[in-house]
């Protein structure tokens, strides 16, 4: 991490306070950015060990590393970390990095809450990671934490559980709120709605996501903290509560925070495409709308994972056509892209090549979801391994590579070197490949009949896990090459110029490469580059 | 205060009152879940408890099987089945049946029923007159006895409806601290082994 302080120490003016406290007290966009990205490597690694183990234990059939209740407790950490630890703070990096530079403003609008925003993370995890050495275990009842699994089976340590979602739940709605009021408020003058770039658009978009269903989270799990310690009754069936209930309320925070987690990678999936295919965004104002209707169709889906509990069959039709709905404007999102390629200059670079394996392995997650969203049809696959193949199709090569490709189209920007550019090629080729023979084989064990979350499984499943296994640890270790190209990159390497890209758009690339610790203190002159043109 | 940190405070402001809002809401999808489920007679709620108040004659040209089961809740180990697992009643007709509860345990216990019906169309029309589940069913070590079920179906039920499963899941609701969690207190791998 010092790499980065020596990047500041060479801008000018202002700069930055020296030693830990520059981080500790920074309200400083860029550092606080910095801050989220390096937490969510962090969370990251520590995710993709328990995965590893995960897939370790599942390389052959019977019980070789670990025991069952601990591969419980992997399954739910897993889930949790990657969900709240890794993917959802790399976007607030992203967002803190970049929004104020892409609206021409010279912060975020609320720079000390940002600092606090960041620094509860740490906290939050340290206490749900701390589960782990506890008597009676971590949490064990996967990262939808359905009661009464999580409640009147819970170990001891749901508590500590409970008390770190609620922390990252005040550290999200927080984050939401400054690129709220950074979006709206702090905008260069001539800049409207229509103008700013996709990102910062799915970003708002997923703000409002976040203000929407964080809170409702925060409630269930309050919930859940009264069932246990306080003597209520919702979902304890006993005491007149339901169940069923829980996964109704998880599930109305939870089908939401799936497209909280992958509206920003369609945002930055349409900076990236436009720049090395050297064309405009095909359908800029469909792109928009189709992000406002994926968000509010999330709202009226939510009952589709619930398909087995014994919803009546209008309840059943009603969530299968609302959810193949979600289909269209996602649709619309990916042929914008394939359009905006068509008859482009495409050059091939490692942003490019996450951002195309993004558009492929995301479609494929979403095919799987049309299957998935077929009522009948998901009795089969309900908590089989088709639909850990499905999800994590949309979440590794979706979210993750988008995360990929936008780490490495805007580390010039940021460290103001250029990245290894065949590293990057290495480590592309290595994630896709890996990320396919780890996934792929998941949907066939899925209709044979795998169950998700058993640490043992028949002999007819042994091969393809086998397989799975190999190719997780491929894409596993292929993760150090990216870090290895990151500090390479912070330390040294080939001076960036302010554009980098050929095809490079938009007020952050007219800063230089690394930009000055306080960016736009005079508010740039923006000249919207859809009106000139339509 | 300059014109956008005005701007900043009252957006911040609706902001954090959307994000309280909708802490709020969380809470309410709890009666909403019930109005929702009592609206549409779904999850199986018997939503007619207490005296009959229409009065209405017996069809007989009609007979409808209401099929009795007694399900324990996973650690009650109290005895628990209906006196008679099928009947067969007029719509309109009222029947009075029980189902037996013996706590075979040396201390004593307090027990719930939850009740719950299939099909779910047919929970309107099956009226619950008194019903053991109404209250907590305390038991002295050994003790058996008789709850009673008294019930009427009327004959609003669906022609297609001939059958109607009323099941009862016996809770233990013994006001004491149980003993930790059974489920923790294995050692690691001892059931495996």
């Amino acid at each position: 991490m010092g790499n980065l302080e020596q990047k500041v120490h060479i801008t000018d003016h202002h700069g930055p306070a020296k030693g830990i406290t520059r981080w500790l007290y920074t309200t400083n966009h860029k550092d606080i950015g910095t801050l989220y990205l390096l937490f969510s490597l962090t969370m990251f690694f520590v995710g993709g060990c328990m995965a590893l183990t995960i897939r370790a234990e599942l390389f052959q059939p019977g019980l070789q590393l670990i025991m069952p209740e601990f591969f419980n407790q992997m399954t739910t950490m897993h889930g949790l970390i990657m969900v709240f630890g890794a993917v959802m703070p790399a976007f607030v990096g992203l967002a803190n990095w970049m929004i104020p530079m892409m609206v021409g403003s010279p912060d975020m609008a609320l720079p000390r809450m940002n600092n606090w925003s960041f620094w509860i993370l740490p906290f939050a995890f340290a206490m749900m990671l701390s589960t782990l050495l506890m008597e009676g275990g971590a949490p064990n009842f996967g990262w939808t934490f359905y009661a009464p699994l999580s409640t009147t089976y819970a170990p001891p340590s749901v508590t500590y559980f409970i008390f770190a979602v609620h922390m990252m739940g005040i550290s999200s709605i927080m984050g939401a709120i400054n690129v709220i009021a950074t979006i709206l408020n702090m905008r260069a003058p001539g800049m409207k709605l229509m103008d700013m770039p996709l990102f910062v658009w799915t970003w708002l978009i997923t703000a409002f996501l976040l203000i929407a269903v964080m809170p409702v989270l925060a409630g269930v799990v309050t919930m859940m903290l009264m069932d246990i310690h306080f003597g209520t009754s919702f979902f304890d069936a006993a005491g007149g509560g339901d169940p069923v209930l829980f996964q109704h309320v998880f599930w109305f925070f939870g089908h939401p925070e799936v497209y909280i987690m992958i509206l920003p990678a369609f945002g930055i999936v349409s900076e990236i495409i436009p720049t090395f295919a050297r064309k405009r965004l095909f359908g800029y104002t469909s792109m928009v709308y189709a992000t406002g209707s994926i968000a509010i169709l999330s709202f009226i889906v939510w009952a589709h994972h619930m398909f087995t509990v014994g919803l009546p069959l209008a309840g059943e039709l009603f969530f299968m056509y609302t959810t193949m709905l979600i289909a269209v404007p996602t649709g619309v999102k990916v042929f914008n892209w394939v359009a905006t390629m068509f008859r482009g200059s495409m050059t091939f670079e490692t942003p490019m090549l996450f951002s195309l394996a993004f558009v492929v392995l995301f479609t494929i997650g979403g095919f799987s979801g049309l299957m998935l969203a077929i009522a009948p049809a998901d009795f089969q696959y309900h908590d089989t391994y088709f639909v850990v193949a499905h999800f994590h199709y949309v979440l590794v090569p979706g979210s993750i590579f988008s995360i990929m490709a936008a780490a490495y189209y805007w580390l010039p920007k940021w460290t103001g070197h250029m990245y290894n550019e065949a590293m990057g090629k290495l480590h592309f080729w290595l994630s896709f490949i890996g990320v396919n023979i780890t996934f792929f084989p998941m949907h066939f064990l899925g209709l044979a009949g795998m169950p998700r979350r058993i640490p043992d499984y028949a002999l007819q499943f042994a091969d393809f896990n086998m397989v799975a296994t190999f190719g997780a640890f491929l894409f596993g270790f292929s993760q150090l090459i990216f870090v290895y190209n990151v500090i390479s990159c912070a330390r040294s390497g080939k001076k960036a110029t302010a554009r980098v890209w050929e095809g490079s758009h938009g007020l952050e690339w007219t800063l230089p490469s690394p930009p000055p610790y306080h960016s736009f203190t005079e508010p740039p002159v923006f000249t919207s580059p859809h009106r000139e043109n339509s | 205060m300059n014109q956008l940190q005005r701007r900043n405070r009252s957006l911040v402001t609706r902001l954090i009152v959307g994000t309280l809002l909708m802490f709020g809401f969380g809470f309410l999808l709890v009666p909403l879940y019930d109005v929702f489920c009592r609206v549409t007679g779904l999850n199986g709620k018997v939503l007619n408890n207490g005296p009959v108040t229409q009065s209405v004659g017996i069809n007989r040209d009609r007979r409808v099987t209401l099929q009795l089961l007694a399900v324990n809740n996973e650690a009650m180990p109290w005895r628990f089945k209906p006196q008679e697992s099928e009947i067969s009643v007029f719509p309109g007709e009222m029947k009075q049946t029980a189902f037996v509860a013996l706590n075979p345990t040396q201390r004593s216990m307090v027990g719930q029923a939850v009740p719950s019906v299939a099909p779910s169309e047919a929970a309107e029309h099956l009226h619950k007159v008194n019903c053991f589940c109404f209250e907590q069913q305390p038991l002295m070590a050994g003790e058996e006895r008789a709850m009673p079920l008294v019930f009427m179906i009327d004959d609003e039920l669906p022609q297609h409806i001939s059958t109607i499963t009323l099941s009862y899941t016996l809770f233990d609701i013994t006001p004491e601290p149980r003993p930790a969690l059974t489920l923790q207190a294995h050692r690691q791998g001892v059931i495996y082994e």
